[in-house]
């Protein structure tokens, strides 16, 4: 039977990420995600891994470009603004093609902000966030059942497509505790698929290896900038995920993600029962955006209310979407306030 | 008839970049003459920075990554931990050790990183063509120093080799120079050392270059290598500053 603990969601997110093969993490303390580092500091060792608290997040994520570069399974988290001193790596590690695992407990911003939950890092994950034209593969948990199969997956899709990907979670997601089922095998890092890109020593007759991102002539930059984006085009084709609840018949769709989407999706319940047609619509895949998905609702006639921890950052999204066929509404706590249910059934209730 | 001379095998075709009279493509050969001494070619990772060796990996027969600025010390960490049995080096200038990539190089020697570092010091920053560097000397005019450096305003140039040398974690330093035949022996003994003592998991090993940059000095190639031996080495003194004893003997 498969083993069932409560954790929380720190912790959940380290041992899923070690039970699909990752052996190499980097990282430097920042609050509200210290129980990842800790967790992986105790774990590590004893199987043959490695941690390492590095000198900086800038550190910490070249030291992951290094390791993901040499074929690891590699990780690093942190929170927010520790996420944004990462950037510059993130950039690098796109444009090489290494692959890797960033975990960010997003907390309130800007600035130093606060310790509090808040989504208000979307655009930064979404969009790139360091220079030039890339994209992280972004996945958002809304538990910590969540926070132990996405991590498994970040890890699959990032070998697979060669591309960074994001566990986005929250102070709220990575505090918290759950019970957290471990539904497959650990997997053993050397039965992982070989990686004849990477840099292990010349071997053979073949050329050297180059993890690069370097294009000084305008063809080569091109010809990385073009390449980025087939794939950045296939991975949109093939890897969105989301889940929608009660949207079938529902007039008003509420889409949400991570914490905000377990609020939005009691308040839903209540005004259920109230007789409203109202339903979820969780993206699971932040980027790639349901666009698809989302454009059908809105030509099916559905009316869109986006909750969120910020001040409006996925609407964005939303709106390019539905692209002026159907209206999307906002509704957003500015960092350190969780909406509560009462809010979003308030909200809900005032749209029928 | 027994070849006495030839190309390195882990030194590449391609022709170099570099300026004439730099002496970058010196410490190539002597870095790649090192590899195949130690026969390492099929287990070494370089690490390339940012500044005018950012295209050492079209040099070289070797595996590379390219590292941003500064940030060589980090990424070769994070190969040396995945293949604790390669052997992994960086290349860095000063501008890109130095300065920026200041925390990454002190925190890699502190820890005792199994890696190489190959410091390459100009006193300049040679790729944006000839700003201070924080090893620019006193006095040394530079396109954002063009009074000369001023020590009261920006303060005095960085001896990466003693500094490093304060610390526990490294088991070999050294300063050496290219500026003539007698001093580029010296300088290949120096490398081959640092090669043998991460091969010899002794721990983390450097050897800072004093090297020329003719072009930003506005010096002809001649000049430069005078320049380099009566203003450099006075404010630089070459030498071993640490060495374990497991090495003293290798290549003397």
């Amino acid at each position: 039977m498969a083993e069932r603990v409560m954790m929380k969601g720190n912790e959940a997110v380290a041992e899923g990420a070690i039970r699909a093969g990752c052996r190499y993490f980097f990282g430097y303390p920042i609050t509200p995600q210290n129980e990842v580092p800790e967790y992986m500091s105790r774990r590590l060792p004893k199987i043959g891994g490695v941690f390492i608290q590095a000198e900086s997040e800038v550190s910490a994520i070249n030291m992951v470009y290094g390791a993901g570069g040499a074929g690891g399974r590699a990780m690093t988290s942190s929170s927010s603004p520790g996420i944004s001193l990462k950037q510059e790596g993130i950039s690098y590690i796109a444009t090489a093609e290494v692959p890797c695992v960033i975990v960010n407990m997003a907390r309130g911003g800007p600035g130093l902000g606060g310790l509090t939950p808040s989504q208000s890092d979307y655009f930064q994950a979404v969009k790139g966030g360091g220079h030039g034209d890339y994209h992280l593969i972004v996945l958002a948990p809304w538990s910590v059942q969540e926070m132990v199969d996405l991590v498994g997956l970040a890890f699959d899709l990032a070998d697979k497509y060669r591309n960074p990907a994001m566990i986005l979670g929250d102070a709220i997601l990575g505090q918290m505790m759950e019970p957290v089922t471990f539904k497959s095998e650990p997997i053993d890092p050397k039965d992982l698929p070989a990686k004849p890109w990477a840099t292990v020593g010349l071997s053979g007759e073949r050329k050297p290896n180059l993890i690069n991102s370097l294009g000084l002539l305008p063809e080569h930059l091109e010809s990385i900038n073009l390449r980025l984006q087939e794939k950045y085009k296939k991975i949109a084709e093939n890897e969105v995920r989301f889940e929608g609840t009660d949207v079938d018949d529902a007039d008003l769709v509420v889409v949400a993600y991570g914490t905000t989407s377990r609020v939005a999706k009691s308040a839903i319940d209540q005004a259920r029962k109230d007789g409203k047609k109202v339903g979820l619509f969780r993206p699971i895949t932040l980027w790639p955006f349901p666009t698809k998905q989302i454009q059908e609702l809105a030509a099916a006639g559905k009316r869109f209310l986006v909750v969120e921890m910020s001040a409006g950052q996925m609407v964005e999204d939303v709106r390019l979407a539905v692209n002026g066929e159907a209206s999307v509404e906002f509704f957003g706590k500015l960092n350190g306030a969780i909406p509560t249910v009462e809010e979003v059934y308030r909200e809900i209730m005032s749209r029928f | 008839m027994e070849q006495v001379f030839g190309r390195p095998k882990a030194l590449s075709e391609k022709r170099l970049h570099y300026c004439p009279g730099c002496t970058h493509g010196i410490i190539h050969r002597l870095v790649a003459e090192a590899i195949d001494d130690l026969g390492i070619q099929d287990k070494t990772i370089g690490v390339a920075p940012v500044g005018c060796a950012v295209l050492a990996y079209d040099y070289f027969n070797l595996d590379f990554q390219q590292a941003a600025h500064g940030r060589a010390p980090a990424v070769a960490t994070g190969i040396k931990r995945v293949l604790p049995d390669r052997f992994v080096f960086t290349y860095q200038g000063d501008g890109d050790l130095a300065s920026i990539g200041m925390a990454e190089i002190v925190h890699a020697a502190a820890r005792g990183e199994k890696i190489t570092v190959i410091f390459i010091n100009n006193a300049i920053y040679g790729m944006t063509g000839g700003q201070m560097a924080p090893t620019s000397l006193p006095g040394q005019k530079t396109t954002t120093s063009p009074y000369g450096r001023d020590i009261n305003t920006v303060g005095y140039p960085i001896r990466v080799a003693e500094m490093l040398t304060t610390l526990d974690g490294p088991a070999y330093i050294s300063r050496v120079s290219v500026h003539d035949p007698k001093h580029i022996n010296k300088a290949k003994e120096a490398i081959r050392k640092a090669f043998e003592v991460q091969i010899q998991g002794l721990g983390f090993s450097l050897v800072e270059v004093l090297s020329t940059c003719p072009t930003n000095w506005g010096l002809s190639p001649r000049e430069a290598l005078k320049w380099l031996e009566e203003n450099m080495i006075p404010y630089y003194p070459l030498g071993v500053f640490k060495s374990p004893e497991e090495v003293s003997k290798v290549g003397a």
